[in-house]
Parts: structure tokens; C-alpha cells; sequence
């Protein structure tokens, strides 16, 4: 499901991730020209004649090649960079849309912020955005030290615990954008992935004023199963009692791309070898597997996620 | 010569299975778009799939050497148009199955088929 290639470093979708792109554009040309200078350097020493050595050997060459010209260079470099990518850490708009991301080993939690810096909607392992605006990030982590990264739409940050880190996002158009934790945080840390889905303003706001309205849950069956199987005491689904917080929250698990956080497509079919066995796929995750459920149990819960859209 | 002629339909039936490659044929179907289909449709969830290293599901059978397997779940002859059935929405196949619907068009089921054949074979 994460389209894992290096490639998307150097194909930035936004503002962000487009200077940090730039900047590293920049370093590679100076690694290049750099590794240049050292190789002839190198054939001088090895084959030069030796005029030309001793014209080259002097302590003028060290104040001017050593000391001279890193100086210029790094002090010009420092000050493009910081100005390239300034933007990164400038004051967002008031109004810009805010998002805290947890954390978790081995999964996000994400919560959508009023302006005043509350939850209002609760969600997991995806983000949805609206495509040219400025989102700001609030990251967070409740265990150990996780990394946020989305290649092309910003940069790498750290998720400390006890620390608010905010990292801006943008996508300049409407997409699908993966990421991935990007500091190794034990066991399935190479599974947790994550997907941003930037929209057009208008189809972000339609969406998200859908998901606020009222959500009647018709299926009396998978809510009772859901209950009775125990999986309501991690997980939390709006509108019924289900209410655990150790897990991701599936009020709209069945509008996910990807389940186990950006990794598994996320269908009917996938959705119950998840909760057979999510051990077998994602090993060592704090999921309990539930390889006693029948599978008709299993179809109806299954069901049941599917249309918690 | 008659001994032969009378041995003969003993002889054509002899192999119960006619050999894979003949009854497996499926030239309209792409096996490598067949794979394509897994990732996208997500078997591994349940299935060891052969030739696809992540996931590797336990709920259902490991796919390995599913070409010469006889039947499919136990109970369907193995055969070209009932795997493509199958495949793309089992329980309407073969009611009572555990392996649910997935989500398939029928072109994509056709090249899972293929594949499975082309891959599955010990
Ligand atoms: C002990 C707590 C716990 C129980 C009980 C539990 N889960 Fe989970 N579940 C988790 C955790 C933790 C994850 C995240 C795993 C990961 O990706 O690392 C998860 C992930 C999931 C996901 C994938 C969500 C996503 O966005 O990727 C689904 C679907 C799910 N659980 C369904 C269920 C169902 C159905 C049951 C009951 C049969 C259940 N869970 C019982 C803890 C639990
Ligand atoms: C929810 C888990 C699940 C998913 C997802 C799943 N299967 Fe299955 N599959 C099963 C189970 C369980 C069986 C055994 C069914 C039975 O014996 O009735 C099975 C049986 C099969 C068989 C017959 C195997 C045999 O040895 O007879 C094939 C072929 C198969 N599946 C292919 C696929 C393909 C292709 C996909 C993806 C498009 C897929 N399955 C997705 C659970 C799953
Ligand atoms: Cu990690």
C-alpha cells in the first residue's frame, strides 16, 4: 500500500517539501563538484608534473583551499538554506487547519482541532487534507520516539514523548500521499505507514461536514458482535458504546485506504484476515489475534467495519 | 492390434487428470498482471501467495502448488472457469466457504487465475 519509493524524495507536491528538495538538490551538485576537486587534487599528487605540484603544495594552497574557501562556502550555504526553507518554521495563518498526530507503537492516532485547539473528530493512520492550503501538524507520541514523515509534502520530524513538535503540510493538488515512521521504534516499526489524502476545497468540506453529521449505526448484529467479542474495549466507534482508546479509533474505518496502518488494502476480504489474524501480517502489533471467531462471525464483523464510512 | 484397440479407452482415462498445462491453459489471461491484481486486492492477508514475500496470511491455505492441487477448497473440480468464480466471489461459488468476496472484476479474476496456475505449480 505505501508506494515505498526513494524516488518520491525528489518529487516534492507541495511548498514544503519542495524547498527541502531544492536545498538537496543543491548539496548534491556541491557533493559533485567537491568530489571533483579532490580527484583532481588526487591525479596532481599521483601523475602531475612536478612544477605543478610544487606550485600546488604550498601553505598558500591550505589558507586558500583549506581555510579560505570552506569558509565562503559552508557560510553561504547556511545562510541559502536557512532562507530557502524559512517557511518552514514561520508563523502559520490563525485560520490554518490544525491536526494533532500521535504516536503509537506501531500506529497514529489523529485528531482533527477546533480553533481553540480541541478535538472535535477523532480518527486513525490517515489524514485527509484540502489541497493548497497550509495544514499544521501537532506531533506528539505516548511511548517512545516516532518520526513523521511524508516525503512529499514536508519534512522529517521527531515525535518525542512529552514534547509538541508542529511540522506544516501542504499539497499544492488533490492526491494520495504516503508516509512512513522514520525512527525505529521496535518490532513492526517497518509497517507503520501512513497516507495523507489531499482533497479540492470544496469535496474536503463536503466530506468532513458528512462525517460530523449524526451517524445512526443500523447493524444491530456486528455492534453486538463488536461488543461481545471484546473488540470495544480497544477501539472506539462514534455513536455506539464502543469506546476503547488502546487501539485505533473506527468510527470510519470502512473510508480507509489501507488498514494496519498504510500497509493492507483495505477491503471486506482484508479487513477480516485482519482480525483472524492481524499476528500473521503485522507480527508482533497489540492486536490479539481471533483465530477461534467463526466465519460467520468474522464476515459479519467484517461487514459491520465496512460501513463505518 | 486389437489387444491395443480394447486397452485404449483404459488407456484415455488412465490419468484421471488430463495434464495441468493443457486444462490450465488460459491464453486470454496475463499472469503478471494476475499478480498485480493480489497485491492490489490484498490474498496475502490470508493466503501464502507464492512468489509475494509480505504478507503472508495464515486464515486460509498457503497458495503454494495450488496448479496440481485437485480440487479447490476441497470440493470444486480445479478447474480454469470455476478458479476465476472463485476467486472473484467464492461464496456465491461454492456456498458455505469460508474465503469471502473479493474485490475483482472479472478480467482481473481471469489473470489471478492464470497466475495462481502459472506460480502454483511444486
Ligand atoms: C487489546 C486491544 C485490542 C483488541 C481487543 C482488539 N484490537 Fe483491533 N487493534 C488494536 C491495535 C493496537 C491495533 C493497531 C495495530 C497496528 O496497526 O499496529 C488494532 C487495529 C485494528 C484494525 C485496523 C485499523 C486500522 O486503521 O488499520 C481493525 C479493523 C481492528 N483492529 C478491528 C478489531 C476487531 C474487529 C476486534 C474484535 C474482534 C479488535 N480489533 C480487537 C487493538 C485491539
Ligand atoms: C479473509 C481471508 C481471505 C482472503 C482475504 C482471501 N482468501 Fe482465499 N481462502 C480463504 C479461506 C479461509 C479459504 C479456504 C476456504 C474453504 O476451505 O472453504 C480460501 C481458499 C482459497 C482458494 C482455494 C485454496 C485451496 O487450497 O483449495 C484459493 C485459490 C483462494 N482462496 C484464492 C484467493 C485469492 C486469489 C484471494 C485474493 C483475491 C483470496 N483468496 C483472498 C481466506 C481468504
Ligand atoms: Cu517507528
Amino acid at each position: 500500500m505505501t508506494s515505498g519509493s526513494i524516488f518520491a524524495v525528489f518529487d516534492p507536491a507541495g511548498p514544503y517539501a519542495g524547498s527541502i528538495t531544492t536545498l538537496a538538490w543543491v548539496l548534491i551538485a556541491m557533493f559533485v563538484a567537491v568530489l571533483a576537486v579532490v580527484i583532481a587534487a588526487l591525479w596532481i599528487a599521483l601523475r602531475g608534473s612536478g612544477r605543478l605540484k610544487a606550485r600546488l603544495g604550498g601553505t598558500r594552497a591550505i589558507w586558500i583551499g583549506g581555510i579560505g574557501f570552506p569558509v565562503v562556502v559552508l557560510t553561504a550555504l547556511l545562510v541559502y538554506g536557512l532562507t530557502l526553507t524559512r517557511h518552514l518554521t514561520a508563523p502559520m495563518p490563525q485560520d490554518a487547519m490544525r491536526v494533532r498526530i500521535t504516536g503509537e507503537m506501531w500506529w497514529w492516532r489523529v485528531a482533527y482541532l477546533d480553533p481553540s485547539g480541541r478535538p472535535f473528530m477523532l480518527d486513525a493512520n490517515e489524514l485527509h487534507i484540502p489541497a493548497g492550503r497550509p495544514v499544521l501538524l501537532e506531533l506528539e507520541s505516548n511511548d517512545v520516539i516516532h518520526s513523521f514523515w511524508v516525503p512529499r509534502l514536508s519534512g522529517k520530524l521527531d515525535m518525542v514523548p512529552g514534547r509538541r513538535n508542529t511540522l506544516p503540510i501542504q499539497a499544492d493538488g488533490p492526491g494520495v500521499f504516503a508516509g512512513q515512521c522514520a525512527e525505529y521504534c521496535g518490532g513492526p516499526h517497518a509497517l507503520m505507514g501512513f497516507v495523507v489524502i489531499a482533497h479540492e476545497p470544496a469535496a474536503f468540506d463536503r466530506m468532513m461536514a458528512a462525517r460530523r453529521a449524526p451517524r445512526p449505526v443500523p447493524d444491530e448484529r456486528g455492534r453486538q458482535l463488536f461488543r461481545s467479542t471484546g473488540c470495544a474495549a480497544c477501539h472506539r466507534i462514534a455513536g455506539t458504546e464502543a469506546n476503547g482508546m488502546a487501539g485505533p479509533d473506527l468510527t470510519h474505518v470502512g473510508s480507509r485506504r489501507s488498514l494496519g496502518a498504510g500497509i493492507l488494502p483495505n477491503n471486506r476480504g482484508t479487513l477480516a484476515g485482519w482480525i483472524g489474524d492481524s499476528q500473521a501480517i503485522k507480527p508482533g502489533n497489540r492486536m490479539p489475534p481471533y483465530k477461534t471467531l467463526s466465519a460467520a462471525d468474522l464476515q459479519a464483523l467484517a461487514a459491520y467495519l465496512e460501513a463505518r464510512k | 492390434m486389437h489387444t491395443v484397440r480394447a486397452l485404449l479407452p483404459l488407456l484415455l482415462t488412465a490419468g484421471c487428470k488430463p495434464p495441468p498445462d493443457e486444462a490450465q491453459h488460459m491464453p486470454q489471461a496475463d499472469p503478471v498482471r494476475g499478480k498485480q491484481a493480489i497485491v492490489r486486492a490484498g490474498c496475502g492477508a490470508c493466503h501464502v501467495v507464492p512468489g509475494l514475500r509480505w504478507p503472508q496470511g495464515q486464515s486460509g491455505p498457503s497458495l503454494e502448488g495450488f496448479a496440481d492441487q485437485g480440487l479447490i477448497a476441497g470440493r470444486l473440480p480445479n478447474r480454469p472457469d470455476l478458479l476465476v468464480a472463485y476467486v472473484r466471489n467464492a461464496p456465491a461459488t461454492l456456498p458455505g466457504t469460508t474465503m469471502p468476496a473479493m474485490p475483482l472484476t472479472d478480467g482481473e479474476a481471469r489473470d489471478v487465475a492464470a497466475y495462481l496456475y502459472a506460480s502454483g505449480k511444486r
